[in-house]
């Protein structure tokens, strides 16, 4: 794992310098909130619906135990004992107050975290695989390029206006755990004749007007990576859209002048910024993947594993739902789901933050991850220890089999937290989950995942879930939008909307059809429901949700 | 015709906590919805609105809010304002939890 130098503990250290004596002046009244919302947005620093929120990096959604026991101080500390795991790897506490922020970012620092650019019109956390560096169908880990972009981004001169924010996500394998093809640039490791390098895409992104990355370049060899993502910023900066907000991300720019005009001009610009950088930054790479080197995997029997799977089925439910396939034989990714039935999506206590640290000090080569749907993952742990890890889990509420299930759902704060949201999101997600635990037939569903924003910024994904819910603000009163189809993978797919929205009251039910509606017409269990999307089209959907004369349309069109 | 103007209060977040307040009729700042002052009068809350916003060292997002003028004092009319005044929906947290 990456480690501060001294230059980054000494820039940290001044921001936050800097920071509280901001935060002091506005105290005072020597700044006005005009002056002072800029500053407290570049430090993560929002004023939200009951309170200030403060949202917290992740880097590449990668966690150390210290780091993890960090964030539950501050939740218990400075917050009401928990925190918010984000759709982009980030921890968000909603309480904290405007006074206790320069502590809490001075007690982040300790541990080498921070909350620069978690905000503003910067680019911001470089999100990346959460299986990075223990996924069996990995290339190359993809965090060392991740840190390189943290490093290079951070502070970024050139980069500290731009038209609008900016987010990069970046994976080592062909399967997509991160979602690149919805990120302003998606970056994918490749091999081509034996030499490592990336495939680069740019312009997808969710929000007002979804769009699917498109490839720019199908391999930028790793010694060019870096000045060929500033020249991509550097283009987009001066041609996106100053004029309007919701015209000036790079999606925007490269629906207006075509991938083609785009791919010229940053070819262009990289010829520029290659020459600039002279090599520096392909020797900081080396210094920085040597800190990524994989931990030291033990070789033993996983006899107590095969045993506990075939007596205990508490176990064998979760091991099925909840470990992906290690690149090392003996071990097993594990997730935490943090989508207990009935409970907030991504939110865990401070408690619980202590109980996975611990887990991950004392069986997982002290590595967490956060993924972005909100879980935590144990990258490394060897598969003896996952009946010993299963029972501590247990005992903390933390051991939901659920993972990629009907009520493993993503969902945003919505409006019980967020200024900007029109519709509560978290109460839909915990009905939904709660009604399919109830009704006991999620693992007969099988992989359904959806997706819920409070808003159409899209922070909750909706448009790449299976079944994606928008909550909307119609005429005073919450209305939700469904869609189909959505795909967040490698396939990835815009959902299409199925009609007129439901009320918070009807959307439940309305999701319940939608899943009988699948389960009658599925080929077989095999089949999933965006297979069996994707094979039938919205028709028998419609029916469900409208009746019979919706459906006639929608077969008609 | 001009459409009648509905009730509304100054409401905006603290300085410090950063959690909803009020404006009162003593021009105090308070924190539950029902001590606000009911502004009946466009001009007199155009006038509550600028002093309010005169006080940036207390208050931050200064706004009018509409509000329904019950028994019990105002009422949030729209469901936005109505988690403004009571907490989020998934803990006992912010306003409900403070009685």
């Amino acid at each position: 794992m990456y480690r501060y130098t001294d230059f980054d503990t000494a820039f940290v250290a001044e921001r936050n310098r800097q920071f509280r004596q901001q935060v002091e002046r506005r105290i005072s009244g020597a700044l006005t909130e005009d002056e002072f919302k800029p500053l407290r947005l570049m430090n993560g620093l929002y004023l939200q619906l009951h309170a200030y929120m403060l949202r917290v990096a992740i880097p590449y959604g990668t966690l150390n135990s210290a780091q993890m026991d960090q964030l539950a101080l501050l939740a218990e500390k400075w917050d009401k004992g928990y925190g918010h795991f984000t759709t982009r790897q980030n921890i968000q506490y909603n309480w904290p107050k405007l006074g206790d922020v320069p502590d809490m970012l001075d007690a982040l620092a300790e541990v080498g975290l921070h909350a620069i650019q978690t905000s503003g019109n910067t680019i911001r956390n470089v999100t990346a695989d959460h299986f990075a560096g223990a996924a069996a169908d990995e290339i190359a880990d993809p965090r060392p390029v991740a840190e390189l972009l943290r490093q290079w981004s951070t502070d970024h001169p050139e980069f500290q206006f731009l038209p609008r924010k900016f987010k990069i996500a970046v994976i080592g394998s062909a399967n997509d755990r991160a979602v690149i093809k919805a990120h302003d640039i998606g970056i994918q490791v490749v091999e081509r004749d034996g030499q490592i390098g990336y495939r680069v895409l740019v312009g997808g992104g969710l929000g007002r007007t979804p769009m699917i990355g498109k490839e720019l370049s199908d391999f930028v060899p790793q010694a060019d990576l870096l000045p060929y993502v500033e020249a991509v910023v550097s283009v987009w900066n001066l041609l996106g859209r100053r004029d309007n907000k919701y015209k000036a991300r790079i999606k925007i720019t490269v629906h207006e002048h075509g991938v083609e005009e785009i791919r010229a001009l940053v070819e262009s610009r990289f010829a520029e910024t290659k020459a600039a950088f002279g090599g520096h930054d392909v020797a900081l790479f080396e210094e920085i993947a040597a800190q990524f080197a994989p931990p030291a995997f033990r070789n033993a029997p996983t006899e107590v594993y095969d045993a506990a799977y075939a007596t205990d089925p508490v176990f064998r439910a979760w091991a099925d739902t909840n470990l992906s396939a290690h690149r090392i034989d003996g071990y097993a990714i594990a997730q935490i789901s943090l989508k207990a039935h009935g409970e907030t999506p991504g939110d865990a206590s401070a408690d619980q933050m202590r109980v996975m640290a611990d887990i991950a000090r004392r069986f997982g080569h002290d590595e967490l991850r956060i993924s972005h749907e909100q879980n935590v993952v144990l990258p490394h742990v060897h598969k003896s220890d996952l009946p010993a890890i299963h029972k501590i889990l247990k005992a903390n509420g933390l051991a939901t089999a659920n993972i990629g299930r009907i009520s493993d759902i993503i969902a945003c704060p919505g409006m019980d937290y967020c200024a900007l949201a029109t519709a509560r999101s978290i109460p839909i997600a915990q009905e939904i989950a709660t009604r399919f635990d109830e009704l006991k037939i999620e693992n007969d569903i099988g992989e359904l995942k959806i997706k819920i924003s409070g808003c159409i910024n899209a922070c909750g994904h909706h448009h790449v879930g299976h079944i994606g819910i928008l909550g909307l603000d119609r005429a005073g009163v919450e209305n939700y939008q469904i869609t189909l189809g959505g795909d967040a993978t490698e396939t990835a797919a815009l959902g299409e909307r199925t009609g007129p929205g439901f009320s918070a009251d009807d959307i439940v039910p309305a999701i319940e059809r939608i899943v009988e509606a699948y389960l009658e017409h599925r080929s077989g269990r095999e089949e999933s429901f965006l297979e069996t999307y994707r094979r039938l089209g919205m028709a028998p959907f419609k029916l469900a949700l409208y009746g019979e004369e919706a459906a006639k349309k929608a077969r008609a069109a | 015709m001009s459409k009648p103007f509905s009730p509304k209060v100054v409401t905006a977040n603290a300085l410090i906590e950063g959690d909803v307040i009020y404006l009162a009729a003593d021009d105090r700042w308070v924190r539950s919805l029902t001590e606000a002052e009911v502004l009946t009068d466009e001009a007199v809350a155009q006038l509550r609105l600028l002093d309010a916003s005169a006080r940036p060292a207390e208050a931050v997002g200064v706004y009018l809010a509409e509000v329904a003028d019950g028994p019990d004092g105002p009422q949030p009319t729209h469901f936005r304002e109505a988690f403004r005044a009571t907490g989020p929906s998934n803990y006992a947290h912010g306003k409900q939890a403070e009685g």
